[in-house]
Formats: C-alpha cells, sequence, structure tokens
C-alpha cells in the first residue's frame, strides 16, 4: 500500500509527477521538496521572453497555489533536502523534518557548470537557471550596457539575443570552432552566428578564458591570446550537471546521472527518478543517455508516475529539443550520433532548411530552421525508423513525408 | 476582466476569468482544463494545446502564422477552426470566447 510518495525537485519533472500522479487518481499523501522559493515554474522563458521582460512572473508557475491546495499537494519550497535514508525510507530537509515516504520520485535536476579559471569567484559573474538568476542579472542590461557570455550554446546564444534586443553591446566568447557545436550541424552553427552577427552581437570562437578579472567585481574576461573584453555584465553558459550527489550518496546506481532502466525504477525498489537528473536508456537509439530537456523531463516524468503507481510503462521516445534566437525556431528531434550521412534540405539562406542525419539508411534526427514542417513530419518518421530515399530527402520542394 | 469559455471533453463548459495578456493555454493549464497538455509551456513548439475555436470568434484572432500553422499537422485533427492555445492572447475583445478542447491532443502523445 502505497500511502506517502515524496517528490524530490520542483521543475520541470517534479510538477509533472505531481499533476501525472493524481490525475492517475493517486488520493495518498503527495509532497513536493522544491529548493527554490517559487511555486514549480518553467525554465525556458527564463533565457528569452522572460529575461526581456515581456513576460511577468505568474505566467512562468506551471499551477497557481489554487492547484495545489485542491489537490491536497503539499508544497515544501525553499527546503533542501540534506540526506536520502533509503533503508529507513525516509528524507531529510534542511528545516530538520524528517519525512517518511513509501515512495520516493527524484526530479532534482542539473545545475550549472561552473568556471574554475582565475577570477571565476568573483561578484558578477551570472548563470542562468532560475528566477533568482535573472533578478540579479536584470541591473546589468541595460540598453549600451556591455555583456560578455561566456559559451556559445542554447543558454549562451539565447541570452545573448534577448540582451541584444534589449540593447546592449553583446559579445559570446565559445571555445569551440563554431556556436552549439555539440548539438547541431555546422550548416546550423554557421546560419545562427550569421543570424546574431547580422544583429550586431560579436561572436568569437576559437577562443578560451582564462581569467577573470576585476577589484569589487568582475570587469573582464582575459582570454588565452591575451585579448580582454570589458563587462558590465558577465553570464557564464557552459553547460550543466545533473545533480546526483543525494542519491550517490544514498548508495544509489548512478553513472553520469541518477541511474534507472526504462521503467525509470533506480537501483532501490521504492525509488523512481526523471528528467535531467537521469542516465536512461533510450530504446529508440539503444544507447543509454542523459537530457536536458524540457520534453525528456516531461515524458519520463509521466512515466515514472504510472510505474510507481503499479502500472508498467515503457520510456520510449524520440526525443526532442527547441530553441528560439530573434525571430529563429530551431527544432531538433532525434539523436544524431552515430550518424554516417547528413542531407542539407533547402537553402540557409532562405532562413528556412533542415539538416537530416541518417545512419546506415535510418533517418536518425532532423534539425529543423523556421521549418515546423519538416521537424513534425520527422517526429514520425524517425519514430517509425523509416529509411528514406536520398534523392527525395534532399529536395526542398517534396515534402519529407514523400521521401519515403 | 474578460472571460474565457473552455468546453472540455465530455462537454462540460467552464468560464474562466482572464487577465489580458495572458494566452488560452496558460489560463488552461492554471486551471487545470482537462486535455490541455502544452508541453512546451508556450514556445509554439509541440502542438499539445490544440484547441477548435468557435467559429464566430475566427476572425477576431490574429491570423496563424507559419509556425503555428507547421505545428497544427502534429495536431490531433486539425480543422479550419484549429489554433494553438499558447498563440491567443487575451484580449478585452474576446471577452466570451469559446474554445473547445479536442478529444486527444498530438498523435504521437498518450492522450494525458
Amino acid at each position: 500500500m502505497i500511502s506517502t510518495i515524496l517528490i524530490l525537485g520542483g521543475g520541470q519533472a517534479g510538477a509533472q509527477a505531481v499533476d501525472s500522479l493524481r490525475r492517475e487518481g493517486f488520493a495518498g499523501r503527495l509532497v513536493l521538496i522544491g529548493d527554490e522559493p517559487h511555486l514549480p515554474y518553467q525554465r525556458p522563458p527564463l533565457s528569452k521572453q522572460y529575461l526581456a521582460g515581456e513576460m511577468t512572473e505568474d505566467r512562468l508557475f506551471f499551477r497557481h497555489q489554487a492547484y495545489y491546495d485542491q489537490h491536497r499537494v503539499e508544497l515544501k519550497l525553499g527546503q533542501r533536502a540534506t540526506r536520502i535514508d533509503a533503508a529507513a525510507r525516509q528524507v531529510s530537509l534542511s528545516n530538520g523534518e524528517t519525512l517518511a515516504y513509501d515512495r520516493l520520485m527524484l526530479c532534482t535536476g542539473a545545475k550549472s557548470r561552473l568556471l574554475t579559471c582565475p577570477g571565476a569567484e568573483l561578484a558578477g559573474v551570472h548563470y542562468l537557471r532560475g528566477i533568482g538568476d535573472v533578478a540579479a542579472m536584470r541591473p546589468g542590461l541595460k540598453p549600451g550596457g556591455r555583456v560578455v557570455i561566456i559559451g556559445g550554446g542554447y543558454i549562451g546564444l539565447e541570452t545573448a539575443a534577448t540582451a541584444r534586443k534589449l540593447g546592449c553591446a553583446v559579445t559570446v566568447l565559445e571555445m569551440a570552432d563554431r556556436v552549439m557545436n555539440r548539438v547541431v550541424a555546422s550548416s546550423v552553427s554557421e546560419y545562427f552566428a550569421h543570424e546574431h552577427r547580422t544583429q550586431g552581437i560579436k561572436i568569437i570562437c576559437n577562443t578560451r578564458v582564462v581569467r577573470l578579472e576585476g577589484t569589487q567585481r568582475v570587469e573582464r574576461v582575459v582570454c588565452a591570446d591575451g585579448s580582454a573584453y570589458e563587462a558590465d555584465l558577465l553570464v557564464v553558459g557552459v553547460g550543466a550537471v545533473p545533480n546526483f550527489e543525494l542519491a550517490a550518496e544514498a548508495g544509489l546506481a548512478c553513472e553520469n546521472g541518477i541511474t534507472v532502466d526504462e521503467y525509470c525504477r533506480t537501483s532501490d525498489a521504492a525509488i523512481y527518478a526523471a528528467g535531467d537528473c537521469t542516465h536512461h536508456p533510450s530504446l529508440r537509439f539503444e544507447m543509454r543517455v542523459r537530457l536536458e530537456s524540457v520534453d525528456n523531463a516531461f515524458e519520463q516524468s509521466k512515466t515514472a508516475a504510472l510505474n510507481l503507481l503499479g502500472r508498467p510503462t515503457v520510456h520510449d521516445r524520440v526525443p526532442w529539443f527547441w530553441s528560439d534566437q530573434f525571430d529563429n525556431k530551431l527544432l531538433i528531434v532525434g539523436l544524431s550520433s552515430g550518424f554516417d550521412q547528413q542531407v542539407l534540405r533547402g537553402d540557409p539562406a532562405a532562413r528556412s532548411f533542415s539538416v537530416c542525419y541518417l545512419q546506415g539508411g535510418e533517418l536518425l534526427a532532423v534539425e529543423a530552421i523556421n521549418h515546423p514542417k519538416d521537424y513534425v513530419a520527422a517526429r514520425k518518421l524517425i519514430a517509425a525508423r523509416a529509411r528514406p530515399n536520398l534523392d527525395k530527402l534532399a529536395d526542398p520542394q517534396r515534402s519529407l513525408k514523400e521521401a519515403v | 476582466m474578460p472571460l474565457i469559455v473552455f468546453v472540455e471533453r465530455g462537454g462540460a463548459r467552464r468560464e474562466v476569468p482572464a487577465p489580458e495578456g495572458v494566452t488560452v493555454m496558460e489560463l488552461a493549464r492554471q486551471h487545470g482544463i482537462d486535455g490541455i497538455v502544452a508541453q512546451c509551456g508556450g514556445a509554439c513548439a509541440c502542438a499539445t494545446c490544440h484547441v477548435y475555436v468557435a467559429p464566430q470568434w475566427l476572425e477576431k484572432l490574429e491570423p496563424r502564422e507559419d509556425m503555428e500553422e507547421g505545428m497544427l499537422e502534429n495536431a490531433w485533427e486539425p480543422r479550419a477552426n484549429s489554433r494553438l492555445s499558447c498563440q491567443i492572447h487575451v484580449a478585452a475583445a474576446l471577452d466570451g470566447l469559446e474554445v473547445t478542447v479536442p478529444e486527444r491532443q498530438n498523435l504521437l502523445e498518450d492522450d494525458q
């Protein structure tokens, strides 16, 4: 008999767990523990509309307080779990409280990877992960303000675009030879770098930050080649690392995240996990992955809730991702690792194109830039392990659907 | 404050007071309207907040943009009066807007 379920973490996966557990009929005690003081909220707008001041805070919340009251969900916000005692089935909180559980769901997410160079500890070094981070950045986002961004990934480029829209002078420093190098094809990197430069953003690749300088707070960024960039606001977006320390200390199997199976079970029968913190099997791609994505947090959490309630369900999804930069929407579906062929559909100069990845003739992934139709078609084709005709695939006049 | 009318699955009508500027999707989510999944949270990236707009209201809405048009191909049974509710911003002129939740959302998703 499951009478108490604890959810650790108030992000996308945690919020979805609440929703799914109640929707699926769990009527017992349901407690969500979140270390931020806010109601569970969505993070994607933090680098976009919310940062731009176009969206008020209450629009970030998945649900208002009334929903939690009505569904008898106990929220313990601003509380950190300090220890999981898996044998006693108890979680200790930072306020000294101890909570017993029958089932525990770990939705602990990921945290920003920190810079380690000299000066990284100076005041004014910002990371973008939560509502509080945006509040801290706001004063530096003034017209004419010099904004330096370390890292040309999703967070770096989305933040760059928003800062530019607010009138800042923006420089992006990227260590690799191109932006978003870990997640997109080089033609897509080139396209986005061009879009940012056209908007007046300086993008500098192949550059390694060696130290931050300043007296009271960070004032400039110094690179390996000796170049230096003065900064009124410094934002660091160099990736994220999963939060799995508590799980590891509790003796759960962990490897680059909390190890779960396709039923979202950890190595402890009473503990499930979902979202950015998990290292899990992708059945479609036949490998173990850790994904930082809204989609995965949402789907895995739904599946974990079903399994936790004793309804065996497999997490078997084709992952997808998106990014908004200026008026561009990048949609990615599938995982491209292991591809042996890349096919460009359309012309980047037309500002709408896509890149298809294949392995042994099978469609693995598609990056669609301002091209929702290719993205929509690709979701189905990738799930179905379709083998498109290459000539048809390369012909942008044909729809992607027709390529099979 | 404008009122937005949701017709839920099974035909129940719910009138929800709507502050101007929020989207119809956000209202649905905050008020727990069944069948509006809104996985992407309003980025026009997932087509899981699909609704049918009562015909008399269609021309009062801003027309669909290309992205929404393309995304609707991902929706379950799109019709001429289909919209993604994340793309409808509440305004005074929409007081009384009626939208119907489809039987399912995305073709590839489980029903929620």
